[in-house]
């Protein structure tokens, strides 16, 4: 008896942050299903949610690495746009498509690799030196675009495109991706070794400096793999409505940040929660569709993320403080 | 006897501070030396260069006879020496077990963690160095721990090697005397395998009873070196580090 107890409080222990992000995703849920029923029954919200969810977990997952390496970056919203960008216009240049899709992606590696390096090496604060990098990439975009949309309907009859966003017998090739992207990182985050650095990076980076762990290369390599997010974020959207534009990314600056808190991970460093983001993901995707869809007027939209979030973080403040 | 370790002429500076200036030292193989000295001496700069966790600005390092260029704390870790910080260098939020296994852990080819292999190391190991408390099992937080349980954790990563050098910065304080004990048969074990320690420790009495050497610090420089043969009592080493401290 006292045991089984005990081992239901190990797993609520362990995992509360996630648990709590649950709750308040089978929360909204109730809420939505409650409050507009026959709009919530309409298969089409949850479609639209489905084309923003896969987008949202590639770039929301690398950044709670990020966050729990005790590092943030803004400039993912830019590098999205940028990846976006290489990939479009060598598709356009005739290039094949999956050639260009690997660019793209190192492009992002490639962005987040400069970003940390910067912020890292000069020991720059990371929120303002990001938040710096993502003006100055998304003018660099600006000025080689000058501002127009790059349209890429080629890629429909591509293999890349049926297997990457295609429908396989109803089911969005995306979702399939995206979940397998989810569970690598899950077993990354908690079980390999990267995943566990992080952890001990931000934590303590002094602590796992003395224990040999190189504190710099795992922070650069976290910002890296944010870029890497990124850019298949900025792809997979560009493959799904075959345009480049080049504002693209910055509506999902603020949602994914908002993610990744609202997830459960907690703003200073050692904790992070996969799990966790995937609700918060569904929070932050059903609150931008699904308030629209119910009929309340856009008006009120930006004032209730704001209460979600704030709720939120509230609750997660009941998993306490950080120990030391 | 082969020497294990060697510092020459190491200088370290913070800023204006210059926190060892040409210290020289060296552990063989199978002593325990003791590092003694004031607070603010630079034990644990000196600790610290030699494990790699800072550059020197000068001076060379010497591990089996062979200069190392560009040492870090992985490259020490891998040749064999193990280090008690006196910080602990723990991370409270994480397990007791990926604290034990902090940058050394036990891996499948690709990087994934043998977890169940850790923990049930870790078990071991925290049997093994006798943690108060019954309920505390591997898989939780260092940050729930005492301070003497968070320096267990911090003992236990140091044994778990088989190091050939284990460098042990104030290990005892804040320990109670049953623990104290402890630790001392952990060293005296460590020396019977024809292995070394490197003891650094404000209790004389304790510094005195394990060491086969000592070595005394002060602002930075290297100023006594005796043996145990040299001294007869705890109070006469306290006698000798007084007057060579005064001389200085
Ligand atoms: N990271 C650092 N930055 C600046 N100064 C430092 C740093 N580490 C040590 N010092 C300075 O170097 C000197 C030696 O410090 P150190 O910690 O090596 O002394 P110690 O002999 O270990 O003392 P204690 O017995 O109190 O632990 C001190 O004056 C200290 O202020
Ligand atoms: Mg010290």
């Amino acid at each position: 008896m006292n045991k089984e107890k005990s081992i239901v409080g190990n797993i609520f222990h362990k995992n509360g942050r996630a648990l709590g992000s649950m709750g308040y995703f089978i929360l909204l849920m109730l809420v939505f299903l409650i409050g507009a029923p026959e709009a919530w029954m309409r298969p089409s919200l949850h479609q639209s949610v489905f084309v923003m969810l896969p987008t949202l977990i590639f770039l929301v997952i690398p950044l709670v690495f990020l966050v729990a390496s005790g590092e943030i970056d803004l400039s993912f919203a830019s590098t999205y746009a940028v990846a976006a960008y290489v990939f479009a216009i060598m598709v356009k240049s005739g290039i094949d498509p999956a050639i260009a899709i690997l660019a793209g992606i190192l492009t992002g590696a490639i962005i987040g690799a400069l970003v940390g390096a910067l912020i890292v090496v000069f020991r720059l604060s990371s929120l303002v030196a990001s938040l710096g990098m993502l003006f100055l990439l998304r003018g660099v975009i600006l000025l080689l675009t000058e501002s127009r949309s790059i349209t890429i309907m080629e890629i429909d009859n591509h293999w890349t495109y049926s297997a990457l966003v295609g429908n396989f017998y109803g089911f969005p090739m995306q979702i399939f991706w995206a979940s397998l992207f989810v569970i690598y990182c899950y077993y990354l985050f908690s079980k390999h070794v990267f995943g566990i650095h992080i952890h001990h990076v931000g934590d303590n980076s002094v602590s796992a400096e003395q224990m040999g762990i190189n504190v710099k290369a795992v922070k650069i390599k976290a910002f890296m793999f944010v870029g890497i997010g990124a850019a298949i974020g900025g792809i997979f959207t560009t493959l799904i409505t075959y345009t480049f534009f080049p504002t693209q990314g910055f509506g999902y600056l603020l949602l994914a940040l908002a993610a990744v808190f609202v997830g459960g991970t907690p703003y200073w460093g050692g904790l992070g929660t996969i799990i966790g983001a995937i609700f918060g993901v569904g929070i932050i995707a059903y609150m931008e569709i699904g308030i629209i869809a119910i009929g309340w007027s856009g008006t009120w939209r930006q004032f209730f993320n704001g209460l979600i979030i704030l709720l939120a973080l509230l609750g997660h403040r009941l998993h306490g403080e950080r120990v030391r | 006897m082969e020497k294990i370790i060697e510092l020459k002429n190491v200088t370290k500076r913070f800023g204006g501070i210059t926190a060892l200036n040409k210290a020289s030292l060296y552990v063989e193989q199978g002593e325990v030396v003791g590092l003694i000295g004031d607070n603010g001496a630079g034990k644990s700069t000196l600790i610290k260069t030699l494990v790699g966790v800072y550059g020197p600005d000068e001076g060379e390092i010497i591990i089996r006879g062979n200069k190392v260029l560009n040492w870090t704390a992985l490259k020490a870790r891998e040749s064999g020496i193990e280090t008690v910080f006196q910080d602990r260098a723990l991370c409270p939020q994480q397990s007791i077990v990926w604290n034990i296994f902090m940058g050394k852990e036990l891996t499948y080819p690709f990087g994934f963690v043998r977890e169940k292999e850790q923990i049930s190391e870790a078990n071991r190991l925290i049997r093994e160095i006798g943690f108060t408390s019954k309920l505390i099992d591997a898989e939780s937080p260092v940050g729930n721990l005492s301070g003497g349980e968070r320096q267990g954790v911090a003992i236990a990563r140091a044994i778990y090697n088989n190091a050939e050098l284990i460098i042990l910065d104030e290990p005892t304080n804040a320990l109670s005397l049953n623990e104290t004990q402890k630790v001392f048969e952990f060293v005296n074990n460590v020396k019977k395998s024809n292995r070394s320690v490197l003891f650094i420790g404000h209790n004389i009495y304790h510094v005195y009873d394990i060491s086969d050497r000592f070595v005394i610090l002060d602002r930075g420089e290297v100023v006594h070196q005796l043996n145990k043969e040299e001294v007869k009592t705890p109070e006469e080493l306290m006698k000798i580090m007084r007057d060579t401290i005064k001389k200085h």
